[in-house]
């Protein structure tokens, strides 16, 4: 608020511009868009603290430097690749393999392709100047973030999905991000996933990547979810602990459909998940969840908007935040009810748990609400272990150490209840227990 | 759950149209001339006969202001303000300052008369001291308890009462400027070392060019024995009333402090930008009241007063105490968010708010507890009624230092929204850096239990009257932190139900 700061370009800044520059021409289609989403970055620099949604995660301050654009992946990095999701096994999701951004059919699995579903590679897409993609990329929920204006101009690869009216997918398809870390490299990728009406679609994101290695991932995925569609969306985070990971999901629901939202995120050194949901037909039930599990200097910021746009929809959002270390968790949460949404149910109910003194949780829940029959409302809470409750099992002969995994355990579980799939609910509870293996 | 028509009809009793405090006085005044420069503030420090480091405090905060932007941040609309085209400046044109409320201009003493400051405290303006239990006037609510009023008219306080009777407690409570005079060790040890000089865009205005308000000194031990309260008066065309106010409670004092403001109806909008710095040593405790009923604007969102002030308590001493309650119904804009700093180890903070808006009123209100201490506990109730085309948004931060050990917060802020064309907002922040520190936030859609309604229909009332008993009980609750001088004012204001409301 006091005397104006005109920021000079920073280090990753001028890094960006040079790459754009020298990029540009191999980049795949849309070099009209490109070139103005690439504008609008440069404009307004990478976001910092004054920028009100970005107050808690400073990526002028964060990200220090820009990687140069990843290489297509090498033979040795799809060998690796292999093993990649398989932490995910018991979902028997179908295999989908993006390595360091570029999508691999041949470590992908295509067998029994469900009727009414095509996958395709989005650089293909992109390249052949596609009318499907063209008319809905950055159009599905149009926003001036600059996370997503840098994927935009960026973007190489990611996949394309359509799913027809009607069909149901027999299983869940699981997208598996895998970064090679073989150097230092950023990789955009963007998808696309159009599920049609009455559609029922699992759709499971993973990104992970070598431990230690060094690089930067925006990642962005639109979602256009018909009428009476019934779409999950889960996104895993573990990326390497020496890498920066910038996320977008940007969701339209139609009337009268099912949409499930879940963030699980334990990696990376610096994490942004920011989700664009807009509700744009009447009818719909939504849940939107998340758990985020920290420890070291790690940083993590879940950013959500949910639109209201169209009445009569219900959205149930409840994110839970685990901090360990000198790790820090921010959440910001936006439910907008515009005025014509009239009876519109959405809760919220953001809760971190600060497991050591240096952790730090910063929550910023906020209504926006232009209707007058709603019900709307939200909770955060911030504390530590309840003592008496720890006390309660010790009572019980229950050793310390372990009082606080159930604890633990019982308090991220409230969120990862919210899943449907038996087996990832497992699979992820699993991950809790393997992460409280992790401390100390 | 829509408004009930009771709730509707009592807003509407208190829309914008229903103004009552819109006249004009026409009074010969004083003036600096219109805009700012260096000069101005000369001129206004002259006026005051100020010491010198007082002069070259106000020059550095103009110097600071003209290098800072208007914040933009708050959810409020309005175009911009010139602020070259203002009065800095303006006073009732007096003979020599009156040694006697006689001396009063018989026009000021009228308007704050048509004020409707209640009969009993006009007496009290008039330094008239009734027999305690003589309750002849019928209003009933002061019952026999005398308040203190430093009477502010533009520019210039006008009257202090019962400065005498004070001064035997030793409690201090004078126009700012005075204090500048009688007690400037004590201005200089204080001022601006809550809000420094420069905070904000408006606070830095302010300490450029204030030119008067309320500055109350309580000594160590001392229970001030009378309320303390401020009436402030916009009255001058394009002029901006800028008022100081600073109140210290030296350690294991107590004092309650009530604030109200009113302006006449015009078409162009007024500036308004206070500063209020409270200090609470060791043990002390401050309660600061404030009823708002600045001119809101007519109908079609013409006119109204720019409410932007800063508000800020320093817990500075351990165990002390601040409060802070308000009741927010006019001004086109505010723009306000008394916060409370919780320095001193087992130190308390409040904020009960109540805000109302219609027409076409803007308010982004809330407010700041800054737990530094050990054992810090704050404690948030807010209200928001928005109705009309208005627009209602809390903004409120929380945050445990990481030396704030076993910090505590409670927060709790509803909304409630009357038509399809006004909007209710909740903008909270909550940061947490130590781990022993609670905060829990919630915004709920009713505070209302069925269990409690039930109980009340079995017994014959309507869903209706059992909603407005049970809200009403709960408003009480908050309005029970004002003063029982202004309670009266709040209750016309706020009998409002509600139910039906938005987190």
């Amino acid at each position: 608020m006091n005397a104006e700061i005109r920021p000079i370009k920073t280090a990753a800044e001028t890094t960006l511009s040079t790459a754009f520059a020298s990029a540009k021409g191999r980049l795949p289609g849309l070099a009209a868009l490109r070139e103005s989403e690439f504008k609008r970055f440069e404009t307004a620099g990478l976001p910092h603290r004054r920028v009100e949604e970005w107050k808690y995660t400073d990526l002028r301050a964060l990200m220090r430097d820009a990687k140069p654009l990843a290489a297509p992946p090498g033979a040795d990095a799809k060998v690796r690749a292999k093993d990649a999701g398989a932490a995910l096994a018991a979902v028997e999701g179908r295999r989908i393999v993006l390595v360091d951004g570029a999508f691999v059919p041949e470590l992908s699995d295509f067998a029994g392709l469900e009727g009414g579903l095509t996958i395709r590679s989005m650089a293909e897409a992109l390249a052949a100047g596609d009318a499907a993609v063209a008319e809905r990329l950055g159009r599905i929920v149009p926003t001036d973030n600059v996370a997503v204006a840098l994927n935009t101009a960026f973007m190489g690869d990611g996949v394309v999905i359509e799913v027809a009216a009607g069909a149901a997918l027999t299983r869940p398809l699981h997208l598996v991000f895998f970064n090679s870390g073989g150097a230092p490299a950023s990789v955009f990728t963007r998808s696309l996933a159009v599920i049609g009406k009455g559609a029922r679609a699992m759709l499971i994101e993973s990104h992970e990547g070598t431990p230690g290695s060094d690089y930067q991932v925006n990642t962005a995925l639109e979602i256009e979810v018909g009428d009476e569609a019934h779409v999950d969306h889960i996104k895993i985070t573990g990326e390497g602990a020496g890498s920066l990971h910038v996320s977008s999901l940007m969701a339209a629901v139609g009337a009268h459909a099912r949409f499930n939202e879940f963030l699980f995120t334990t990696g990376a050194a610096v994490v942004r998940n920011q989700m664009f949901i807009h509700f744009k037909g009447e009818g719909t039930v939504a849940g939107i969840r998340g758990a985020t599990l920290l420890n070291g200097r790690q940083h993590a910021d879940t950013t959500l908007v949910a639109d209201h746009t169209a009445g009569a929809c219900i959205s149930r959002e409840v994110f839970k935040t685990v901090l360990d270390g000198e790790s820090r968790g921010v959440f910001q949460g936006k439910i907008i009810v515009q005025s014509h949404a009239q009876k519109t149910d959405a809760k919220m109910a953001a809760l971190a748990l600060l497991l050591s003194e240096e952790a730090e949780a910063d929550s910023k829940p906020e209504l926006e609400i232009f209707a007058d029959d709603v019900q709307c409302g939200h909770g955060a809470t911030t504390g530590a272990l309840d003592d008496d409750l720890l006390f309660y099992l010790h009572a019980r002969g229950i050793p310390p150490k372990e009082a606080e995994a159930l604890m633990i355990q019982a308090f991220v579980g409230e969120a990862i209840e919210g899943i449907e799939h038996a087996g990832l609910r497992d699979t992820l509870l699993e991950h809790v227990a393997a992460w409280l293996k992790t401390r100390r | 759950m829509p408004a009930v028509q009771e709730t509707v009809d009592q807003v509407r009793r208190i829309d914008v149209d229903q103004y009552k405090y819109g006249f004009e006085t026409l009074i010969e005044s004083d003036k600096a001339p219109r805009g700012l420069n260096d000069d101005v503030i000369r001129f206004i420090s002259a006026k005051k006969n100020e010491p010198q480091w007082m002069l070259d405090w106000r020059l550095e905060a103009y110097r600071r202001w003209q290098t800072m932007r208007e914040p933009t941040w708050a959810k409020v609309h309005y175009p911009p303000i010139d602020y070259q085209d203002l009065y800095y400046y303006s006073a009732p044109k007096k003979k020599d300052g009156p040694k006697s409320l006689d001396e009063i201009d018989p026009e000021i003493l009228e308007t704050y008369r048509k004020l409707g400051i209640p009969l009993r405290e006009q007496e009290v303006l008039l330094g008239v001291q009734r027999p305690a239990g003589d309750d002849a006037d019928g209003e009933g609510q002061t019952n026999g308890k005398r308040v203190a009023v430093d009477a502010v008219f533009d520019s210039v306080s006008v009257a202090t009462t019962f400065k005498e009777e004070l001064g035997k407690a030793g409690v201090l409570f004078m126009p700012i400027s005075e204090a500048l005079q009688e007690h400037p060790e004590l201005v200089k040890k204080y001022l601006g070392t809550v809000v420094p000089v420069t905070d904000n865009f408006f606070a830095t205005l302010n300490s450029a060019v204030f030119s008067d308000g309320s500055f109350v000194y309580v000594p160590p031990g001392v229970r001030c024995p009378m309320e303390l309260s401020t009436y402030f008066r916009i009255n001058e065309r394009n002029t901006g009333q800028f008022e100081r106010t600073l109140i210290i409670a030296d350690k294991g004092s107590y004092v309650s402090y009530l604030e109200g403001c009113t302006a006449p109806s015009r078409d162009e909008n007024q500036l308004h930008a206070a500063v209020v710095e409270l200090i609470a040593l060791d043990d002390a405790e401050i309660k600061y009241s404030t009823i708002q009923n600045w001119y809101p604007g007519d109908r079609e969102g013409k006119g109204g007063v720019y409410n932007f002030v800063t508000k800020r308590g320093d817990c500075r001493g351990a165990r002390s105490k601040i409060s802070w309650t308000q009741l927010e119904t006019g001004s086109a804009i505010t723009w306000k968010y008394p916060s409370c700093i919780l320095r001193g180890d087992d130190s308390r903070g409040e904020f009960y708010s109540i805000a109302i808006s219609n027409g076409h009123q803007q308010v982004d209100s809330g407010t700041k507890m800054l737990h530094l201490g050990k054992n810090t506990i704050s404690r948030i109730i807010s209200k928001g009624i928005a109705a009309g085309k208005s627009q209602n948004t809390y903004r409120g931060l929380v945050s445990a230092h990481r030396k704030a050990k076993n910090a505590r917060n409670f927060t709790n802020c509803d909304s409630l929204l009357i038509g399809e064309k006004c909007g209710a907002h909740t903008v909270p922040y909550i940061e947490a850096k130590n781990s022993s520190a609670v905060i829990e936030h919630e915004a709920t859609t009713s505070k209302i239990s069925e269990d409690t309604l039930f109980y009340c229909m079995q017994r014959g009332l309507s869903q209706e009257e059992a909603v407005a008993l049970v809200v009403n009980g709960f408003v009480k609750d908050v309005l029970q932190t004002l003063p029982m001088e202004f309670a009266v004012e709040a209750q016309k204001l706020i009998s409002v139900s509600l139910e039906g409301s938005v987190g």
